[in-house]
């Protein structure tokens, strides 16, 4: 390093704006280095998202194996309706992010606006269900904490069995107080849903920005670089329910 | 400079994959499989999370180190459930460490 | 020639004056300094708790506190100094001012995702002093479960609230490191000519952006049981306690690698410039920082073998706590091997890295008793591990620091601080060191355990000989506040390169320029090159 010899004046003489690209930060020599900054930049934290939704996995497939009646019986208790349909809204909204990319990418400003505001609508609707669902869990007194009941119609509570499965070192306890457990499943339920839900509202808020710029007609081919790391992240989120919407929804269904 | 362009048609059809699998995974749930419910839940699962990352998110497309970053989040998230899942698969299977019988 | 060396005319931190023009800076040199305080006043926080701690245990009985009260001083000390200064510490003010320059860019890849990564950490901060102005946390930093989640009735929530929020600092940082040392590389830089200290850098950031995660959700998962009476910890609502210690040791056993693996940066840094002479075994070095930070994900669970994980998993975690030794020890072989036939000198920078070699080493063999599982049985929760990880923490993370902090601080400010001061400083800072952590290697291996306020009468004359250590060490760490403040207005100039070392950081002026660089440097050689003429350039010859 001691043989560096400064070299390499890439602008040129006097530092003119015309010379690059309007969106060129100046930290980088390059519009394609900023690309590549930004794309690894994305795709970093998303790898960050992946080990932040694991551990949570990992505490909801330790519980399954442990209380699987009463996952079983509280999935059952989850509308499959509604959780199938929200998977196509999800998975229709990724359709439309891809197609919203596509179209930045080849500076067709007018379909770029349209399938992100289709997008967004798509995930307004993934919301607004998840709102009737939480409702009604409400209504259920399914949400875990002070007010929590399981039903007797579900399933009738062993109360005396509750204290001999209270050991969490012994693997798969039988049957078990559903009161209990259940809640566990809720626990869940609720927590994994809920930073989902949050992150979708979260990506509607940037996808709303995108959409404000695109309008604007900040994007076109040599620059759409927000557009797709915006979709990345969405199509994250979609992932994760991928995963979450037979986990939680589809335990056991044939009984 | 520009990145990969995909056709339209790759997207609707990856779209109407997407759609078919979450067909059969929510047909196979009401299905009694015994044991293999749960492998097949996850399986189809796999496959569409693969349908999505592949080519919708671009990754099929996209260079080297982004597929190296895909690798390792999945290697670090098996790492932590294989490795938490070994203490709680092996419990009771040899004596207790002295000191805590 | 040197008598007539003068700051630079413009610099980074003259470069726009006012509030204004720090708050609001897209110079990641700026950050870094404003990093520099706010850890520094964490230190000095984290270091007020661990003299209560060490007043309390002067003498057998718990007299100067309750128990309660003693039990929120050595959880707020960890709170504090885990999470708020070492895992900062030298990325968020060396790594952030340095690995620009260092690679030849003009920034790193996220400007402003760095300045909201500061931010973040001191509003992670705001959490925690609110916590500890609504009367602190008691549950130990490891917080854990169901007594964290449940049954503690202190400032549970605030306090993993201002962990949780640190955290993503972390991450951001991590991340824009990763970004920056693959993408913004000058030409001729490949990964190969890096200076050590950016390899040391990339691998904490790995596991920074893997680990930090983990534990982020595990905050959400005891936030969400304590504050909505959600049940996924809780035994008396069908949890599992050993969960939370499984996802908690996921990401806190890497962090401790995220808090020594800078430092052994700064080592190979400090080593060939004091020995002038080229790494032994670089690419080895290299690849021993990412085996570290890859292996160290693998072993965790060896903070639990006596939680009640089962017996065989025991065996597979403490077999792989070995396997992480081994990296380590390469490197320590490769600095010896540096240090062999080389021209060593003993400036204040290379005297931390001397106690840097011994405490690093004694830390780590230590290390090696505790991932033995018959003989953790009996160490664990002892002082024995008290002893161990702050020799790790403090006679490697924290001298690697501030090794680092004095080799550099000339290109941070431009003046040299007194080379006498800051000897007598790194040398009470040793003895001091070892006066307290010593002992308690004897204490816990006599099974004094730790986290109490009271303990039998046969322990005290170790005890006390610990809490005279720690005023030493005590002292030896306000000094350089003092001398470093004064070294601002009154300090020699120092130039560019005052210690005649090698890397693109030094080839610039010192302070550096906002942008660095006037033109984009281009690499030739390799790195640690040791040549006649850089010493001329340095007047050291």
């Amino acid at each position: 390093m001691s043989n560096a010899v400064a070299h390499a004046d890439v602008h040129g003489g006097a530092h003119g704006h015309a010379a690059h690209h309007p969106k060129l930060q100046h930290h980088f020599e390059t519009m394609e280095q900023q690309k590549e900054a930004s794309t690894l930049g994305m795709w970093v934290f998303l790898l960050t998202e992946v080990l932040f939704f694991g551990g949570l996995f990992f505490a909801y497939m330790l519980y399954r194996i442990w209380y699987f009646d009463a996952f079983a019986e509280a999935s059952r208790s989850l509308g499959i309706g509604l959780g199938a349909f929200n998977t196509a809204v999800l998975i229709g909204s990724s359709l439309t992010m891809a197609l919203a990319v596509r179209a930045a990418q080849t500076s067709e400003r007018k379909a770029t606006v349209t399938w992100l505001i289709l997008t967004i609508v798509l995930g307004c609707v993934f919301l607004g269900v998840k709102v009737v669902e939480y409702a009604d869990k409400f209504e259920h007194h399914h949400v875990p904490g002070a007010h929590y009941i399981w039903a007797a119609e579900h399933a009738p509570g062993e109360g005396s069995a509750g204290a001999a499965a209270s050991e969490a070192e012994h693997a798969a306890p039988a049957g078990g107080d559903l009161q209990r457990l259940t809640q566990i499943f809720f626990s869940l339920y609720f927590t994994m849903t809920g930073l989902h839900a949050l992150h979708m509202i979260v990506g509607v808020g940037i996808m709303g920005v995108i959409t404000w710029m695109a309008y604007k007609g900040r994007f076109d081919s040599s620059y759409y670089t927000p557009v797709e790391m915006a979709g990345l992240y969405w199509h994250f989120v979609d992932l994760v329910w991928i995963f979450l919407f037979p986990l939680l929804y589809l335990v056991e269904r044939h009984t | 400079m520009s990145g990969h362009v995909s056709p339209k048609s790759v997207y609707y059809s990856i779209f109407g994959a997407l759609m078919v699998f979450t067909g059969i995974t929510v047909a196979a749930a009401f299905v009694n499989l015994g044991a293999l419910n749960f492998p097949v839940a996850l399986a189809i699962a796999i496959i569409k999370a693969t349908l999505v990352v592949l080519f919708f998110m671009h990754v099929k497309y996209s260079s080297r180190l982004t597929k190296l970053v895909v690798a390792t989040s999945l290697f670090f998230l098996l790492i932590l459930l294989a490795e938490t899942f070994m203490d709680y698969a092996t419990r009771g299977m040899a004596p207790p460490l002295p000191m805590l019988q | 020639m040197l008598d007539t060396l003068k700051l630079p005319e413009r610099h980074y931190l003259n470069n726009g004056h006012g509030l204004k023009s720090w708050l609001l800076t897209k110079d990641h040199k700026r950050i870094a300094i404003m990093y520099l305080i706010s850890i520094s006043v964490m230190f000095l926080l984290g270091g007020l708790f661990a003299g209560g701690v060490r007043l309390e245990l002067m003498t057998p009985q718990g007299d100067l506190f309750l128990a309660d009260t003693y039990n929120k001083y050595f959880t707020m000390h960890g709170v504090v100094m885990v999470f708020f200064f070492l895992i900062p510490s030298t990325p968020a003010v060396l790594g952030n001012f340095l690995i620009p320059p260092m690679i030849g860019a003009k920034d790193l890849a996220f400007p402003r995702i760095n300045l909201l990564s500061l931010y973040i950490y001191w509003l992670g901060a705001a959490f925690f002093f609110y916590a500890l102005f609504s009367g602190g946390v008691d549950t130990g930093w490891t917080f854990y479960t169901p007594f964290s989640s449940f049954a503690s009735n202190t400032n549970v929530i605030p306090t993993a609230l201002g962990a949780f929020i640190s955290g993503f600092s972390s991450i951001l940082t991590g991340l824009n490191f990763i970004v920056t040392i693959h993408r913004m590389r000058a030409p001729g830089l490949t990964w190969f000519r890096l200076p050590l200290f950016v390899w040391a850098h990339y691998a904490t950031s790995l596991i920074q952006v893997l680990g930090t995660p983990v534990v982020a959700i595990t905050i959400i998962m005891v936030f969400v049981e304590r504050a909505f009476g959600f049940g996924i910890f809780d035994p008396s609502r069908g949890g599992d306690p050993v969960l939370f210690q499984h996802l908690f040791w996921f990401y806190s056993h890497p962090a401790v690698y995220i808090m020594i693996l800078p430092a052994l940066g700064v080592m190979s840094e400090l080593v060939s410039t004091f020995s002038r002479k080229t790494i032994f075994g670089y690419s080895f070095v290299a690849f021993s920082s990412l085996a570290i930070a890859v292996f160290g994900f693998i072993v965790w669970a060896h903070h639990m073998f006596v939680a009640g994980i089962s017996t065989y998993s025991a065996l597979v975690f403490s077999f792989l706590s070995f396997s992480v030794a081994i990296p380590s020890a390469v490197k320590v072989f490769n600095w010896s091997a540096t240090l062999y036939k080389g021209s060593i000198s003993f400036e204040t920078p290379m005297l931390y890295a001397y106690g840097f070699f011994g405490l690093f080493l004694i830390g780590g063999l230590t290390g090696l008793f505790l991932a033995t599982l018959g003989t953790d049985i009996h160490l664990h929760d002892t002082y024995f591990v008290v002893a161990h990880f702050h020799y790790i923490m403090v006679g490697g993370a924290i001298m690697g620091y501030l090794g680092g902090l004095h080799f550099w601080w000339p290109k941070l400010v431009g003046r040299m601080y007194s080379e006498f001061a800051s000897r007598i400083s790194a040398i009470l800072v040793f003895v001091g060191f070892n006066l307290t952590f010593f002992p308690q290697f004897v204490l816990g291996y006599m099974g004094m355990p730790r986290r109490y306020h009271a303990y039998p009468d046969e322990f005290q004359v170790l005890n006390v000989m610990s809490s005279a250590g720690a005023g030493v060490l005590g002292i030896g760490y306000m000094l350089p506040v003092i001398y470093f403040l004064w070294s601002l207005k009154r300090g020699e100039v120092a130039g560019p390169n005052p210690w005649g070392a090698s890397g693109l950081e030094w080839q610039t002026q010192s302070p550096p320029l906002t942008e660095n660089f006037t033109e984009q440097p281009v690499v030739h050689g390799e790195p640690y090159e040791y040549t006649p003429h850089v010493a001329r350039e340095a007047n050291l010859v």
